[in-house]
């Protein structure tokens, strides 16, 4: 018993990623009709905005004087971080050590310009081009992205640690009556949880209660009508695709303390991305949510020993199999809606 | 680019002398090999000579393949004369004068493995046929180097291996145009155990974590076979994909399993993944079976470490050489890749480094760029002063043989550099194995290919 909480526990935070950036992919094939195979490599640099933070706040100058000798034995001079200087060393070493909470702010703008920037710049030329040609310029332009961040940031993964007070974990075990260390979480990882419940309900809340999200949905709907209605849908549109990166932008930002990132981040949540959106239904918001977290539960599931022992390699497989039974019973997903990818 | 090059671009080079040269290779001496300029692939024409030089430029590995290149020129430009000459200056073996290989000019070509075995093959068989390079050398994985030493064998021409950590490389999968003076899994056990057991007692449960390829299942199956030497048990191991990102699904279970040992049998990226889920985790600040819970990285390496950031603090591994090793060796090359770089060389760099002073050196003493004969340089070779202390490049198998270092995460490091401190020495005899060892078992060196 303690083991299936444990896992599910597990599924929640993998979950959590899946269906923000599914969301993400969602909201642009829901209203632009476009496959963006750069949603990924938008994730990733999401996570690179708490990197480039990090080291924006760790920028330093030599020390006046000489504190010792490298390791060529040349006179060596110590860092002085600017933002010490600044704001003294007690409130400076507070900042360095909130800088993925605070690179949210940090994120949001730069996100909406790289999605604002991809859409106007690229995209927008492709939406009238078959699906394969829009995954062609998308797939390209994430390697693109991928090998930019691979110049500057180098191949190695490089590490971003979460505020000294989330660091730890969280015996839940003690709690449910089990014994102790039976359950054991990160907090750091509830916190990504809760993030990604939060913005979730943000997206969804901004696209029911206020009048751009009913102009968005109507034009979802039915983008004919609604331009007929004198109403630049395309304007909306260009704004949710934005939006769509800046989710997975802040995605990737908050995921930096889990993962160490790296230039390839986004590849590896690509793939089990869009299979998320098949599985959730092409177009569906709710649908990729749930699918989300149905399928990072089911692939910590598969990740146990006893599973694996039983049935070698399913953890790499399980998503997939669960794609194919769910697309062999429910051809349009778990909560696709009718004539999307039909015609 | 086909097979078939090879044979006209030999059947150009050698003549008539090539049936000589392909039927007797291994019965020549040095001072008969002095002469045979021709009769294998590649046999250099003019004044200088060009290497290959295969190495991860682009994918996970890219940062440790651009310090293997680093050390690849500057082994180029300290055998043509340049620089200060490095570990040339303490090189036991005296050939080396600056005056490149053998009076030649010493150029060389890179391929971008990729960390693919295809990638890799490709590259280096452009770099033979097309750039026409006698040695090919580089690389940061074993199912890199066991593909590409295996093409090097088919198409004539020496393999002097970079990273590669993998029992298989020179065990069955070795072959007689392939040098590896990087240690081996079965070293780093042999290493660690007894270190394990003076830290953490001989009554441990050890669970592994171990990524799916060949150098997994060698480091797995070595540091398990040394810790049930001690008297530790093995609760478990799970095989992880080398893709896995995320390794929380397999590190959950580890504390319900009775363990109180993690061994990550993990390179690179998935060792930086896997180390940080195990500390978020709380493993390390765990007790179980009365005792702190503790965790185990066979392999290490300084990149790794900088990636691992505050979570390696403590960690025990092992590494192949070290820059803060004090011997001459080692400062001379510290000093020339610290003037030219600015920071000190990776262990991936160091080999490299040694490995392309050791070619060198191996033709110079043959007399001769033929690979058989530089194979019988080599084979047998007892040297020193780069780096390792006294080593032996073994002929039963072309393994290095030399003392190995354990190493743990510096608790309180002083700079980015210092993230690893050594913790001891462990001398070549404690971690040296017979030739027909079980884990190296399988294959056969076979006969030298000149090519041709």
């Amino acid at each position: 018993m303690d083991a299936i909480l444990l896992q599910i526990l597990n599924g929640l935070d993998k979950g959590s990623a899946y269906a923000l950036i599914a969301l993400g992919l969602t909201l642009i094939f829901g209203t632009l009709g476009v496959v963006n195979f750069a949603h990924g490599a938008i994730f990733m640099i999401g996570a690179f905005c708490a990197v480039t933070l990090s080291r924006l706040l760790s920028l330093s100058h030599p020390s006046a004087e000489p504190t010792g000798t490298d390791f060529l034995g040349n006179p060596k001079f110590d860092d002085v971080l600017y933002v010490n200087e600044w704001f003294g060393e007690t409130a400076g070493a507070f900042i360095i050590d909130w800088s993925v909470p605070l690179a949210i702010l940090f994120a949001i703008p730069i996100m909406v310009a790289v999605g604002f920037i991809m859409e106007r710049g690229l995209i927008k030329h492709f939406y009238k081009r078959p699906h394969a040609d829009q995954i062609l310029v998308t797939f390209g332009l994430a390697i693109v992205l991928q090998e930019v961040i691979k110049y500057f940031y180098g191949a190695n993964p490089i590490p971003t640690p979460a505020p000294e007070v989330f660091r730890g974990s969280f015996d839940f075990g003690v709690l449910l009556g089990f014994e102790a260390n039976a359950i054991i979480y990160p907090y750091w990882r509830m916190v990504y949880f809760a993030f990604a419940l939060v913005l979730i309900t943000a997206v969804f809340g901004f696209l029911q209660f206020t009048t751009f999200g009913m102009v968005v949905r109507a034009g979802m709907a039915d983008r004919e009508t609604v331009g007929l209605l004198g109403i630049n849908i395309d304007k909306r549109f260009t704004i949710m695709f934005a939006i769509a990166a800046c989710v997975a932008g802040l995605a990737g930002v908050m995921y930096t303390p889990i993962n160490s990132p790296n230039y390839h981040m986004g590849m590896d949540f690509l793939v089990l991305s869009f299979v998320v959106v098949v599985v959730g239904g092409m177009g569906s918001l709710p649908g990729a949510v749930l699918a989300g977290f149905l399928l990072g539960i089911l692939e910590s599931f598969a990740s146990m020993p006893v599973m694996t022992s039983l049935i070698p390699g399913i953890n790499q497989i399980i998503i997939y199999l669960v794609a194919i039974v769910v697309l062999l019973t429910r051809p349009r997903g778990l909560m696709g809606r009718r004539g999307v990818m039909e015609e | 680019m086909t097979k078939s090059n090879f044979t006209r671009r030999g059947l150009m080079k050698t003549g008539a002398g090539a049936g000589a040269g392909l039927a007797l290779p291994t019965i020549f001496t040095g001072a008969v090999w002095a002469d045979a300029h021709s009769g294998f692939t590649n046999a250099p024409q003019g004044d200088s000579v060009t290497l290959g030089f295969n190495v991860p430029q682009s994918g996970p590995y890219a940062d440790e393949g651009m310090d293997e290149l680093r050390a690849f020129e500057l082994a180029v430009e300290h055998l043509n004369g340049g620089g200060d000459g490095g570990m040339m200056q303490t090189f036991s073996s005296k050939t080396l004068e600056g005056n490149g290989i053998m009076g030649k000019k010493v150029n060389f070509v890179t391929g971008d493995t990729q960390t693919k075995s295809d990638a890799a093959r490709a590259s280096a068989k452009s770099m033979i046929e097309k750039d026409g390079a006698i040695m090919i050398s580089g690389g940061s994985s074993s199912g890199v180097a066991v593909a590409v030493q295996s093409l090097c064998q088919e198409a004539g021409v020496i393999f002097m291996a970079g990273l590669t950590h993998s029992n298989d490389t020179t065990g069955k999968d070795k072959k007689a145009n392939g040098f590896r003076h990087f240690f081996n899994a079965y070293m780093s056990a042999a290493a660690l155990a007894p270190v394990l057991s003076k830290l953490y007692g001989d009554d441990r449960n050890a669970y592994h974590l171990t990524a799916d390829y060949t150098w997994g299942w060698t480091q797995q199956a070595s540091i398990q076979a040394a810790t049930e030497a001690l008297g530790w048990k093995t609760v478990n191991n799970v095989l992880t994909p080398l893709a896995s990102t995320d390794f929380s699904s397999y590190i959950a279970p580890v504390l319900n399993s009775g363990a109180d040992v993690l061994v990550l049998n993990h390179y690179g990226g998935n060792m930086v993944n896997s180390l940080t889920n195990a500390v978020q985790f709380g493993l390390r600040e765990k007790q179980v079976n009365g005792k702190n819970f503790e965790i185990v990285v066979p392999l290490y390496s300084e990149l790794m470490a900088k990636g691992a950031g505050q979570n390696i603090k403590g960690i025990v591994g092992s590494q192949n050489w070290d820059w803060k090793l004090g011997d001459e060796g080692t400062a001379a090359f510290v000093k020339s890749f610290g003037t030219k770089y600015g920071f000190p060389p990776s262990q991936a760099a160091h080999t490299c480094y040694a490995q392309t002073l050791l070619y060198a050196d191996a033709v110079n003493r043959a007399g001769s760029f033929n690979p058989c004969a530089v194979g019988e340089a080599l084979a047998g070779f007892e040297f020193d002063g780069l780096g390792n202390g006294p080593t032996l490049y073994r002929a039963d198998d072309h393994q290095c043989f030399k003392d190995v270092l354990v190493v743990k995460g510096a608790e309180n490091p002083e700079d980015e550099f210092h993230l690893v401190e050594i913790v001891e020495v462990t001398p070549v005899d404690q971690v040296t194995y017979a030739p027909d060892h079980e884990m190296f078992a399988g294959g056969e060196l076979g006969a030298c290919n000149p090519g041709a």
